[in-house]
């Protein structure tokens, strides 16, 4: 096994192992767990906790504070009206939970924040230069202050990709230690961007570097690049988290982002998620879902769990 | 090496599902049997449609809706007129598999596929011209120009009564479906059990005529286990029942109800053959609403 040497940010040797992945073996493994069939109650409560995990996310060009204000309210109040009502004649009816938090540019967080205020979702914000990462680190530094000082409690940065495919691992992990730095109180997501990386041995190698240098969650993907998280590469990263937690005791999150569309994926993933880390991970302070289309599929399903029928699809909101 | 056919054998057409423009079988992996009229031998084994079936059918066909309606009318027109064109190349399949499962003589069989042919030919006529012969201008007592111009329901399904013979069956469901996709709806039927060995050609004919994938879905099963779900469908606005029963037509609209579907009965008679039924203007006008708009007129 290649052991890369470093310096971590007290000036401290640090040798990063960077394990060799099996790419059969991890995509035979991912695929097994897309042949399961979760029913009735079991499907009901994963798509409740699935619902708890999910961030809600507006990351265009085109974001304009009330669209913000739109998925915010949405955030509180995942279910349309005329579901609800529905649901609400229903016996023993669950209610349904709001979304973990909602992820949007630093120009947006306070917007994001005064709406979500006394909810307790939580505001990310996407900072360093998202979704390419392509800017001087002074520059990444100030927009995740920025951030911070608007009221996010929830960093999404991306990985320095031109440094880690160069091989200046160093650079990259000096690049998430300032920037966790930056962050202070607030939780520190690394996207790794896996689409780009090109091989899982790279996906495990970056998971590594990003949970050293302080990462509190190691996240797939931007969403801005195919292919996004796939069920093997969001085995490996939480194989490298289930390693480091035996290593260090530090418990890191995971959140694959991106792609995920269905009630079904999200299964899916909550099953791998048992099964790599265990059930004590199945919380929304350790596992998330960067998808916002998921939402509406999974409110179809529990409805439909619920009533023995589909509502209209016409009565989710369109983003 | 010697071939198949010099030794006697042929490669049997596997009869399946038609949705989305593919041929999948049924995901319940049910079948059902036709039997061959003459020696009593199973002819083929049919797929016994689910409702996962129905609803994947009806999310192929609503993503076909918007796509469909956006083609010109002389797009349309172009199409419709293609499957009559394919449904000449399929005439000997046709006819063979009509005679073998229904018993009907060739010229019986001949004149049910000719049938087929006039009425694809006849609504392609009419894509361009249904517009114009039902809309209007409307007089008003005012300063604006008032019309009422008719535009195509959407998603529809359709069930057909399974007691006619295949003969009168075959013409009845493609003039049916001919007229539902004319306007640029689009549709989903349950073929009736006389015709449903003909999933295989009428399928082909419609993955084979340009027409964009999903327009119309082919199913074939049990109608008392789908009709259910075929009338309570949300993103269904229309069912379409071709037959006389007064008590389906009745579940129809009361399942049919929640979502305010169109409920179009064609109720069969006696003279079920007689195609001046399957050939009429009316037919396209049942799958359409009508929009009316006022437009300001002068300064």
């Amino acid at each position: 096994m290649r052991s890369i040497s470093m310096t971590d940010e007290n000036g401290q040797a640090l040798a990063i192992v960077a394990a060799p992945i099996d790419e059969v073996g991890a995509t035979e493994r991912a695929q097994f767990f897309t042949t399961r069939s979760i029913k009735k109650d079991s499907k009901v409560h994963a798509l409740y906790l699935a619902i708890s995990m999910c961030d809600l996310t507006t990351l265009e060009g085109a974001d304009t504070p009330g669209r913000v204000r739109q998925l915010c309210e949405k955030a509180r109040h995942p279910v349309p009206p005329d579901i609800f009502n529905e649901a609400a004649k229903l016996k023993d009816f669950p209610p349904i939970p709001s979304v973990a938090a909602v992820c949007v540019y630093p120009a947006m967080v306070s917007v994001a924040v005064k709406v979500l205020a006394g909810s307790g979702i939580h505001v990310a914000s996407v900072a360093t230069a998202f979704p390419s990462g392509q800017s001087p680190l002074s520059t990444k530094i100030d927009e995740t202050r920025y951030a911070v000082a608007k009221g996010a409690d929830e960093i999404d940065m991306v990985i320095n990709r031109g440094a880690f495919l160069s091989g200046d691992y160093q650079q990259v992990f000096d690049e998430i230690a300032a920037v966790k730095e930056a962050c202070g109180t607030a939780h520190l997501k690394v996207i790794l961007e896996t689409g780009e990386l090109g091989s899982l041995d790279r996906v495990r190698l970056a998971s590594e570097i990003a949970m050293h240098a302080g990462a509190d969650f190691i996240k797939t993907s931007t969403g801005k690049i195919q292919p996004a998280a796939t069920l093997p590469v969001t085995l490996v990263m939480l194989q490298a988290i289930a390693d480091f937690y035996h290593k260090t005791g530090k418990k890191i999150g995971m959140k694959p982002a991106g792609g995920i569309r269905t009630a079904k994926q999200a299964i899916q993933y909550l099953c791998m998620v048992n099964e790599t880390l265990g059930a004590e991970w199945l919380t929304p302070q350790l596992f998330r879902f960067g998808a916002s289309s998921m939402l509406n599929d999974i409110l179809r399903q529990i409805f439909k769990e619920a009533t023995g029928r589909y509502y209209y699809d016409r009565v989710f909101s369109l983003d | 090496m010697a071939s198949l056919v010099s030794q006697g054998e042929r490669v049997p057409k596997t009869l399946k599902l038609f949705i989305g423009g593919e041929f999948p079988r049924t995901e319940s992996g049910r079948s059902f049997p036709v039997y061959d009229q003459d020696s009593k031998k199973v002819f083929a084994q049919l797929c016994q449609a689910s409702r996962k079936d129905f609803r994947n059918a009806i999310a192929a066909s609503l993503k076909a809706c918007e796509q469909w309606q956006q083609r010109t009318a002389y797009n349309r027109a172009q199409i419709l007129y293609r499957m009559a064109e394919m449904t000449e190349g399929h005439r000997e399949d046709m006819v063979s598999v009509l005679k073998s499962t229904s018993g009907v003589n060739a010229q019986t069989a001949e004149n049910s596929i000719d049938q087929v042919v006039d009425a694809f030919v006849y609504y392609a006529g009419f894509c361009d011209k249904y517009s114009q012969l039902s809309g209007c201008v409307n007089p008003v007592n005012g300063p604006h120009h008032a019309f009422t111009t008719p535009e195509p329901v959407g998603c529809v399904d359709c069930l057909f009564d399974d007691d006619m013979g295949a003969a009168a069956a075959l013409p009845l469901v493609a003039s049916t479906l001919a007229s539902i996709i004319t306007s640029g709806s689009v549709v989903t039927a349950l073929l009736p059990t006389a015709a449903a060995a003909q999933i295989a050609s009428l399928g082909e004919i419609f993955a084979t005529s340009d027409l964009p994938k999903g327009v119309v879905n082919l199913l074939t099963g049990n109608r008392s286990e789908l009709i259910d779900h075929m009338a309570s469908h949300m993103e269904v606005q229309s069912v379409c029942y071709v037959g006389s029963d007064r008590a389906v037509k009745e579940k129809l609209k009361t399942l049919g109800a929640e979502n305010m579907k169109r409920v179009v009965w064609r109720e069969l008679h006696a003279n079920a053959a007689d195609t001046n039924e399957n050939l009429r203007l009316e037919n396209i006008l049942s799958f359409v609403e009508y929009k009316t708009v006022w437009h300001p007129v002068g300064n």
